[in-house]
């Protein structure tokens, strides 16, 4: 185990050391997207770093105010884009709160099912794209595999894939299509062997290990004080979770645990996504076996018009953490103000914290941990 | 005088000649088709098809692979060392088709060297082998300096510090068959198997062991290969030291790491697996392996390239299986473990030698 202590800086050297300064992002294969930090590296070492975000910044907060409640739900696919069903439920919810609309239990069945389903979905992509850039190449194949049979009960469902748009104020737009539900038992069925076989390739692993174990380290306090929600959070001891924490749709009638590890480091953040995705199986199975019949629709008017007064928040539990939207109406169709609570934006935030004083291939392994998505980012 | 000068000429440029051009050209495709084999088995590996859009199954691949490279621009950024950053490919596939010059693929024939599976048999071979190997790491290092890219700069250090920590062990775990066989070259270490009538590694049990699996894992880091291919690394470096090369000269470093791959398979091979003998050479009732209804030698070679193809498989499944090791981890691998365990199988296979036999 490498010593990280950032004081071994100061060290006498024999010759002068000179600090080199990588400008790493906006274009290389490891930052996830357009993630660009500005690195001081004394030999291996990290001295300091500095995030660069903005490069993928559409303005998706003010479009919002351009569009009314019931086009904005597009917008919110692009902020999370592997992660779209969460945004969806996120942004319908806090309309939904504001307007005071109740959603009849079958659309909130579905509405679980799918934000389960993307959560399984996203900490595939999470693992893929972490192992592969540790080094181990075969992890995503497999999780591409099973992420591809969600995708398309996704496509079954709405049309679309990635970008699904799969929810509005009020509730659902669509049924469940004939033979998903038996489709999706099938896949849910035989998804634990498939986590096993990840965990095969790695878990135990001895150079997988080498490369996460104690790398990372972000302590509860610090989690905290930069706000730092999800699995983050969770594998640095703190069990906060949206779900069971401010239960929304039909989480309070599931049974599911919230996986907590304590070492704060990569490899217990790992070990939380893995348990995660368990978890996620057993609500998707307890959805399916308990969805019950009934309008997808609740009676609202055809406008949604917000109240002159009133702003409200509202969180889900998206795959990366916390996403809430606050929303201030003021008595037309679009809101007066929308603003999104992104958790990569306070994830990416504590990156320095956690990788100064490490070596560039612990950045790559802390980078990957912190599974941003650029697009919350930015907006 | 004429016919002695014919014969001279025959035996001293012709033969070697006409030989030298049918190794590279030989292994030249084998490293075409490893690159193919290494696609299509982490295909396999990876539930997936690997190539298989050019010709039948694929195979034409390699050559389309070389096609295009052959068609891309050669580019030479503008502050780049020239004279280093064209040098240094030619540094790291030279060395090691070089060695190719020393290695028995096949058994030596009683009608003199000229009709023999190799190439020329030297007394030092090994310490040819050794001394030519460790000039590749330049052409690393230069690529990477010369590219003026502080990305390859890195890597070409990386690549210096990781051959400096597996030269030491992998030099040691040498000494072992040598100790075994008492000869350099690399034809008597192999007719000395036959006569001990075991290959090396079952030698001094567990010592020869020892010594092969830390020549292997040395000769991986050597090669830069998963999960030792730091110098490399693309989510790390972005392509290490060859980020600035591209066209025929990042074919060039692609080469020289494949050919590196095979000089190490086939350096392990004539060592530690018997080179071209059979397994057990000394049992008699295997004896039908040896294959003699085949013409002279041909035996001798098939079993070398099986060898050599066994071990190729093995790199192709590491790279399918194991996470990249971090650079403080590689160096704390070759000098806290590697350096004193082939210290110790040689100081082992000495004691024995001198004390038991």
């Amino acid at each position: 185990m490498v010593d990280v202590d950032s004081s071994d800086l100061s060290r006498d050297t024999l010759f002068g050391v000179e600090e080199m300064e990588i400008n790493f992002g906006p274009q290389h294969p490891a930052t996830h997207g357009v993630l660009r930090l500005k690195l001081k590296v004394d030999g291996e070492r990290i001295v300091d770093c500095y995030p660069v975000i903005g490069y993928l910044h559409r303005g998706t907060e003010k479009l919002f105010e351009l569009h009314p409640f019931f086009q904005n739900v597009p917008h919110t696919d692009r902020l999370d884009y592997v992660a779209a069903a969460t945004n969806n439920l996120a942004y319908v919810g806090a309309v939904e709160k504001l307007l005071g609309i109740v959603v009849p239990p079958r659309a909130s069945y579905i509405r679980t099912l799918l934000s389960e389903l993307q959560r399984i979905s996203s900490h595939l992509l999470w693992l893929a794209t972490h192992a592969i850039d540790i080094g181990a190449m075969t992890p995503f194949f497999y999780t591409f595999r099973e992420r591809e049979i969600i995708l398309d009960l996704f496509e079954e469902y709405c049309g679309a894939r990635l970008t699904l748009n799969c929810m509005r104020p009020g509730g659902q737009p669509y049924d469940l299509p004939v033979g998903w539900v038996e489709r999706c038992a099938e896949f849910v069925g035989g998804f634990p062997e498939k986590i096993d076989e990840y965990e095969g390739l790695l878990t135990e692993n001895r150079i997988w290990k080498k490369r996460t174990v104690g790398i990372g380290i972000l302590s509860p306090e610090m989690a905290l004080d930069y706000a730092v929600t999800g699995p983050m959070l969770r594998g640095s001891g703190i069990g906060l979770d949206v779900r069971k924490a401010m239960p929304y749709e039909m989480y309070d009638q599931m049974d599911f645990d919230v996986p907590v590890f304590y070492n704060c480091d990569t490899y217990d953040r790992y070990l939380v996504r893995m348990e995660e995705m368990r978890q996620s199986t057993r609500i998707v199975q307890q959805c399916l076996e308990k969805l019950p019949e009934g309008p997808l629709m609740a009676k609202r008017p055809r406008v949604l018009k917000a109240p002159k007064e009133g702003d409200v928040y509202h969180a889900v539990e998206a795959p990366k953490g916390e996403i809430g939207f606050y929303i201030v109406g003021n008595g037309t169709p679009n809101p007066h103000r929308c603003r999104v609570r992104p958790p990569s934006f306070y994830n990416i935030q504590v990156l320095p914290e956690m990788v100064v004083g490490g070596l560039i291939a612990d950045l790559i392994a802390v980078i990957g941990t912190t599974d941003v998505v650029l697009g919350e980012v930015d907006r | 005088m004429v016919e002695f000068f014919g014969e001279t000429l025959y035996v001293y440029a012709v033969v070697p000649f006409i030989k030298i051009i049918a190794a590279i050209v030989v292994v030249l495709t084998i490293i075409a088709y490893t690159t193919f084999a290494e696609r299509k088995i982490l295909g396999f590996l990876q539930v997936r098809m690997g190539p298989n859009r050019v010709g039948p199954w694929g195979l034409l691949q390699p050559i389309a692979d070389v096609a295009k490279l052959l068609g891309k621009e050669d580019v030479i950024p503008n502050r780049a060392v020239k004279w280093a950053y064209v040098l240094a490919p030619c540094l790291v596939v030279g060395p090691a088709l070089l060695i190719l010059s020393v290695i028995p693929f096949g058994p030596p024939s009683s009608k003199g060297v000229a009709s023999s599976w190799f190439i020329t048999d030297v007394n030092v071979g090994l310490l040819l082998v050794v001394a030519i190997a460790s000039i590749g790491v330049y052409g690393l290092l230069l690529g990477g300096w010369a590219s003026n890219n502080k990305f390859s700069m890195m890597g070409g250090l990386r690549a210096a510090a990781q051959m400096i920590s597996y030269e030491v062990p992998q030099g040691f775990s040498l000494v072992v068959p040598l100790l075994m066989a008492g000869t350099l070259s690399l034809v008597g270490i192999v007719e000395a198997q036959l006569t001990q009538g075991r290959w090396f590694i079952f030698g001094f049990f567990p010592f020869g062991l020892l010594a092969f699996f830390i020549y292997f894992v040395a000769g991986v880091a050597e090669s830069n290969r998963n999960p030792f291919d730091l110098p490399e690394a693309e989510s790390e470096l972005v392509a290490g030291f060859h980020t600035e090369y591209s066209g025929m000269r990042f074919a060039l470093f692609f080469l020289g790491e494949y050919a590196n791959m095979i000089v190490i398979s086939a350096v392990a091979v004539t060592l530690f697996l018997g080179g071209w003998l059979r397994p057990f050479p000394s049992v008699e009732w295997l004896s039908f392996l040896d294959l003699a209804f085949l013409p002279a030698g041909l035996a001798g070679l098939l079993w070398f390239l099986i060898k050599l193809l066994a071990f190729l498989f093995v790199y192709i499944w590491f790279r399918g299986t194991f996470p990249r090791y971090r650079f403080d981890q590689l160096m704390d691998l070759g000098w806290k473990w590697l350096i004193p365990a082939s210290v110790l199988a040689v100081v082992a296979t000495s004691l024995w030698k001198v004390v038991l036999l």
